[in-house]
């Protein structure tokens, strides 16, 4: 239910559990994002707009295998003329210190309007992506992804 | 999340006190890429998409600029590096017949800095020993792996496969354990992989790095509370050798990424 | 010494719509970071990329501290001539880097 501590955490535990005087680790927990601070982040892109759901797909893998490095691939299904096209992506978060992630910034030459990168996501959380189009209308898409941890980290710095 | 990854972990002791340690037969061995999520194998296999191949373009310019008071280029003796280290890695640790023991490939690179171009050696994990040890292992790429063949060797893998199955550590358990007894069964949500070091140096996830197989095993003995080997130390080249000669046959793929 | 891998197909044909990968070397330190003597290991990351083709700008993003280490960006755009592609990133510390590729469009 409730992933409270970071993996960073759980190494500080159980590196003083180990009486081995092995690397110092430090316990300090970042400051989190809360689902408060994603909507205003998401309000500060789309002002009074509603956002209505649709168009945007999200492509991120279920089960990540690292938080570090997860690759992210964001499709808007729109003909991408001068009349109508995808304006902007915008991609947030509810649990890195942080809720804003990206922002992607496309037009008409762009043909496709599709982005990929590769986030960081501190923890298992929902990822907002939500698409600009050229008539200033906002559509957007919701993923939940669960985040593991790596075997054997140095927590060196 | 915690207290479930102790108990797996103690679990896992239990049941290793019980199982024998028992070599993987040839026919079964994988890389550890074939462990990995799809999108990880399609990071590895994209050259332009590999963050492993920013370190090999950096090793490019460092192989072609010249070093050290000789003021030579690797470039000088071995011109291009994808022909003339081909092979090379894939049978790495070798045995170094001044020092009398085996070296890897990132202490020839050091030796070559040293004798050859009056250059001071590279520190260990630094960007331009991982740089120059990436284009070395990437002209490798593909080949089957040969280490271990040359007989001198056999003293120093016999040390080095005591060492992968002796228990260890505040967790007590050696690396047979897990790599030879138990791979493939979760350990807190991922996968435990045969423990091949097929692709190094290599860049994993965690580290968003660049980083080499001594960096690894030392993450490795940490995880199981152990005391890591020094770089360089004896005892870790043996592993090392022991570990790829255990690789026999497997084709090098550096860079690879893992998680 | 940064390095940057750039995937740009050589040639094209004129319309046709054509995907761009590029793979920059940096570290993105989050700024979230601490050493083990518990102080804050400042943030250093990448903060914007842009792309020109023929001087003209078709794509652009900002980039915050999610980003992974060595930022990863691909995105589409249609090959309407041949010339060159112009890439520029940009960041905390007075960090700024170029690279650019051909395209040969008939």
């Amino acid at each position: 239910m409730k992933h409270e501590s970071t993996r960073r955490q759980f190494l500080g535990l159980a590196g003083s559990a180990a009486a081995l005087g092995a690397v110092p680790l430090v316990t300090l927990r970042p400051a989190a994002a809360t689902p408060a601070s994603m909507t205003s982040a998401i309000r500060a892109v789309v002002g009074e707009a509603t956002v209505r759901t649709g168009k945007v797909k999200l492509d991120v893998p279920p089960l990540v295998e690292n938080g570090n490095t997860v690759p992210m691939t964001v499709t808007v299904s729109n003909p991408m003329t001068t009349a109508d096209h995808v304006v902007s992506i915008h991609v947030f978060n509810e649990k890195n210190p942080q809720p804003n992630m990206g922002n992607f910034y496309l037009g008409p030459h762009a043909g496709r309007a599709q982005i990929s990168s590769r986030i960081r996501l501190a923890d298992s959380q929902k990822i907002v992506a939500i698409a600009k189009l050229s008539d200033g209308s906002f559509w957007s898409a919701t993923t939940e992804v669960i985040v593991t941890l790596a075997a054997c980290t140095d927590e060196v710095i | 999340m915690n207290p479930a990854r102790i108990i797996v972990v103690a679990a896992l002791l239990i049941a290793a006190c019980l199982a024998r340690a028992a070599e993987i037969p040839p026919a079964e061995r994988r890389s550890g890429s074939s462990f990995m999520a799809p999108d990880s194998q399609a990071m590895q296999s994209d050259d332009t998409a590999n963050p492993g191949m920013l370190w090999v373009l950096d090793g490019e310019k460092l192989w072609n600029g010249k070093a050290g008071t000789a003021g030579k280029a690797c470039a000088d003796c071995h011109q291009d590096a994808r022909v003339s280290m081909k092979g090379i890695a894939a049978r790495y640790p070798a045995y170094d017949k001044a020092l009398a023991r085996p070296v890897d490939l990132e202490q020839r690179i050091n030796l070559c800095r040293v004798r050859h171009q009056q250059a001071t050696p590279l520190a260990y994990e630094s960007r331009d020993l991982l740089a120059l040890t990436a284009l070395v292992a990437r002209a490798s790429h593909g080949v089957g792996i040969e280490t271990g063949a040359d007989p001198q060797l056999a003293p120093f893998i016999a040390n080095g496969r005591d060492r992968y199955l002796q228990r260890q550590g505040q967790l007590n358990l050696a690396c047979s354990n897990c790599h030879d007894d138990n791979w493939d069964k979760l350990l807190a949500g991922a996968a435990i992989t045969q423990g091949h070091p097929t692709g190094y140096p290599l860049y994993r996830l965690e580290w968003q790095s660049l980083g080499s197989l001594q960096r690894r095993l030392r993450a490795c003995l940490s995880g199981i509370r152990a005391q890591p080997y020094n770089y360089g130390a004896p005892e870790m080249i043996e592993l090392e050798l022991y570990l790829m000669s255990r690789a026999r046959g497997m084709p090098i793929e550096t860079p690879a990424v893992r998680p | 010494m940064a390095s940057a891998l750039i995937n740009v197909p050589k040639k094209a044909r004129r319309g046709e719509i054509i995907e761009i990968k590029t793979l920059m070397s940096h570290i993105m330190e989050t700024g979230y970071r601490h050493t083990a003597e518990g102080e804050v290991i400042p943030r250093d990351i990448i903060t914007s990329f842009s792309c020109r083709y023929n001087g003209v700008e078709i794509f652009r993003a900002d980039l915050f501290p999610a980003f992974s280490a060595n930022p990863f960006i691909t995105f589409f755009t249609i090959a309407q001539e041949s010339g060159k592609f112009d890439f520029e990133w940009t960041g905390d510390k007075g960090f700024s880097d170029t690279a650019s590729a051909s395209i040969i469009v008939e």
